[in-house]
């Protein structure tokens, strides 16, 4: 518990990292979306028997990500995409004197090690003596975000935030918030999940998926497919965002409200995402009118864009900004997405992106919502907002504000 | 800004959600506690307390009372720490996977397998929009739950947050946790967890929620501090870092009437404990208390829970054999697995 004075004091995104179905790096990520390639395709990596359900897998076995991450062999693949993508947001940050600041590792996902538990339970469900231990004993969530603050040297605020698919869009707000507390002067905060067969069978028993590529906000949307990967911002305070040669904008709102309709569906109005998008509105201090771009949580299931779409245009009717939802590249990538996200995001309003939504045709009958279907440049972002919601009903917007 | 707990909770091993105080130990012959689940009907609705799994019941059911017993409707946000989440679900539902090769499984244990599941349900029974969050973060689940609750109340962002913690010791993880190595070889009295002069402890589990708000009343408890040390070589919990914690609210240890301890009963761990108290505690009383619920991540908030309560009693149950009648400042001094330390400061 600090005794620091918390002070509004703005909050600026100095560097960021990804690694996902879309590129191993930030900009590989954008020349996929200028190219317009999408990451899913047949399974490769994943051993589950549901080989007709499209993934969007990072493009490498365990073995090459080890390498990548510079961790051991027997590493989970949630702790090597984490590293990776953390790594390269530290990297891009540049902080020359890290060593004599404040720094922390805000983290989220959603299943751990799960990976490596799935493979240990073939052999435990048989036989309760049989079963790798080194294979269960970095279950946990935690233990996760613990191996990589280590490898990266990040001591003083690490946690681990788990609210399902918000998961990494809180751990970017809350490390927003520990700077504002004067607990920190660099976090680095988004989150990670690799692909399971644990999530894939979960979300395939609730009827969610799409067996073809997903379609989010088209009228013929049939469900979401399940992606992987990591995404982290490095958020730092006014004082060390002065002293860097380059930042990407400043970090202006955020909120987190609940539904509490129902554990896994969003009420018919989405009152949890427009509480969400509200809130963060008033945070940054700012209008519906001043959000240029929405990048939209948008899975492609109905039950999602039908509420993210009644809340939004509840919230901007008739002056709805451009949007799409990014996972038609990427796959909901679950844990992950918030952070995956809130990079794009930031480099949205650095650059002017807008990036397309796949597969788009006709808008959904009910609601006259129509994404942005190409990718943008230079276009005149000041603010844009991004959206994660989650399982029990847990809702949260982030908005990015132009320097 | 002072931080009061208003009501704390807690279903554990012992008889600790009604009645008196800790009068009646229960006493174990494992090396296993399982909370006692109290009757659920005058808390959750009937049909909700069949379909949830136990820990989701438990953490739900004593959120809801913490909240009746601080008589507020509607908390001002939801915070929970957990380092394992559902796990019982989680069990099910990777075992129907290995079974049934992938095949016609049921989503329930899936649906409620999720970290976040216990603040959603506390969210969707009181239909509290309000902001809600989950840790998991291993031994400092608890604890950074706490510390977001006390940064939302400073930054008067909620009135009030309602923060808990819940873990479940399942069948599965008792048998992984038990081959990690974590649990005695023998099983003994509870009772006896300290006299034991063996490695290792016993498995617990447990829920506590409290009700934090900035605003004083008659019977509320003052948290004065909290801090986390993560310990490794560079770290470890000293005499000096005890003291240097207690000046921080320029307090010293003459100031403190009971000191509440995390020895596990390992031989070998709690020379740690039996140090500061040949040291900095040499002059106080120390309650253990881990022979009541087991050890487990989020163990810490059973004694908090356990200090606010002597607190409130205005006075220390007998069954904790501290000549100390009663107490108005509480030292929790927690480790988990000799690597998570936690100091939380309560007073009168």
């Amino acid at each position: 518990m600090s005794n620091g004075e918390y002070t509004d004091a703005p909050i600026y995104v100095a560097g960021a990292g990804i690694i996902c179905a879309i590129g191993n790096n930030v900009g590989e990520c954008i020349t996929s979306f200028e190219q317009g390639t999408a990451g899913m395709g047949g399974m490769t990596y994943l051993n589950s028997l549901h080989k007709e359900l499209p993934v969007a897998e990072v493009k490498h076995n365990n073995k090459e990500l080890v390498v990548m991450a510079g961790m051991t062999a027997s590493t989970s693949r949630t702790a090597l995409l984490s590293c990776i993508a953390a790594r390269e947001a530290l990297s891009d940050a540049g902080i020359k004197n890290i060593d004599s600041l404040r720094s922390g590792f805000i983290s989220a996902n959603t299943v751990g090690g799960m990976d490596k538990s799935e493979h240990f339970f073939e052999a435990f469900a048989v036989d309760r003596n049989a079963g790798r231990l080194r294979n269960v004993n970095n279950h946990e969530c935690g233990n996760i975000t613990e191996m990589v603050a280590e490898q990266l040297n990040l001591r003083d605020q690490v946690t681990t935030i788990s609210t399902a698919c918000s998961s990494s869009a809180n751990a970017i707000f809350y490390a927003a918030r520990l700077i504002r507390h004067g607990l920190l002067d660099v976090a680095v905060a988004g989150g990670t999940d690799a692909l399971t067969k644990f999530t894939l069978n979960g979300f395939n028993t609730l009827m969610i998926l799409d067996k073809e590529y997903c379609r989010p906000f088209d009228d013929t949307r049939a469900g979401l497919n399940l992606g992987e990967g990591a995404g982290y911002v490095v958020l730092v305070s006014e004082k060390v965002a002065a002293s860097l040669p380059h930042i990407y904008c400043r970090f202006s709102g955020y909120n987190n409200s609940n539904d509490a309709y129902h554990q896994t569906a969003s009420s018919p109005d989405g009152t949890g995402s427009y509480l969400a998008m509200q809130g963060a509105l008033k945070k940054a201090k700012l209008q519906p009118a001043d959000i240029d771009y929405i990048n939209l949580h948008g899975t492609g299931t109905q039950n999602n864009d039908n509420a993210e779409g009644t809340a939004i245009t509840r919230l901007f009717a008739p002056h709805v900004p451009r949007m799409s939802s990014t996972k038609s590249f990427t796959g909901h990538t679950l844990g992950a997405s918030g952070g995956i996200e809130a990079v794009f995001s930031a480099l949205a309003v650095k650059h002017g992106y807008v990036y397309p939504n796949l597969r788009f045709e006709a808008p959904m009958k009910e609601l006259q919502l129509t994404p942005e279907t190409s990718f943008l440049k230079n276009a005149p972002l000041r603010h844009v907002l991004s959206n994660s919601f989650g399982f029990g009903g847990n809702c949260t917007s982030l908005i990015f504000s132009k320097a | 800004m002072k931080i009061y707990i208003h009501s704390a909770t807690a279903i554990s091993p012992q008889h600790t959600f009604d009645g008196a105080l800790l009068e009646d130990l229960v006493t174990y012959n494992t090396n296993r506690l399982q909370v006692i689940e109290p009757p659920y009907q005058d808390l959750l609705d009937t049909k909700l307390i069949r379909r949830m799994s136990r820990i989701i019941r438990m953490g739900t059911a004593a959120a809801i009372k913490c909240l009746r017993d601080a008589e507020i409707d509607q908390p001002g946000a939801i915070v929970t720490g957990t380092a394992y989440g559902c796990l019982e679900d989680t069990g099910t539902f990777l075992t129907k996977m290995v079974e049934q090769c992938e095949d016609l499984l049921p989503p329930t244990p899936f649906i409620q397998s999720t970290h976040n599941t216990v603040s959603a349900q506390i969210a969707l029974t009181l239909h509290c929009h309000a902001y809600n969050n989950t840790f998991v973060h291993n031994g400092f689940s608890f604890e950074s739950a706490m510390q977001d609750a006390v940064l939302l109340l400073r930054e008067q962002e909620a009135d009030n947050v309602l923060v808990g913690s819940a873990d479940e010791l399942t069948d599965i993880s008792y048998q992984i946790l038990t081959r990690l190595g974590l649990y005695k070889k023998q099983a003994g009295s509870n009772l006896d967890l300290f006299n034991t002069n063996t490695k290792r402890t016993i498995g617990g589990e447990g829920t506590a929620f409290f009700l934090l708000s900035p605003t004083p009343s008659q019977d509320a408890v003052v948290l004065e501090g909290m801090n986390t040390f993560y310990l490794s070589e560079h770290a470890q919990l000293s005499p000096e870092r005890i003291a240097a914690f207690l000046s921080v609210h320029n307090l010293s240890v003459e100031d403190v009437d009971v000191v509440i301890d995390g020895s596990n009963g390992d031989a070998i761990e709690d020379g740690l404990y039996k140090f500061l108290q040949q040291t900095i505690f040499s002059a106080l009383p120390v309650i253990r208390y881990k022979h009541l619920c087991g050890d487990y991540p989020t163990v810490s908030s059973f004694a908090l829970w356990l200090a606010y309560s002597i607190i409130k009693a205005g006075k220390v149950p007998f069954s904790l054999h501290v000549k100390q009648p009663s107490a108005k400042r509480i030292l929790v001094c927690n480790t988990y697995l000799n690597k998570y330390c936690s100091l939380m400061l309560v007073t009168k």
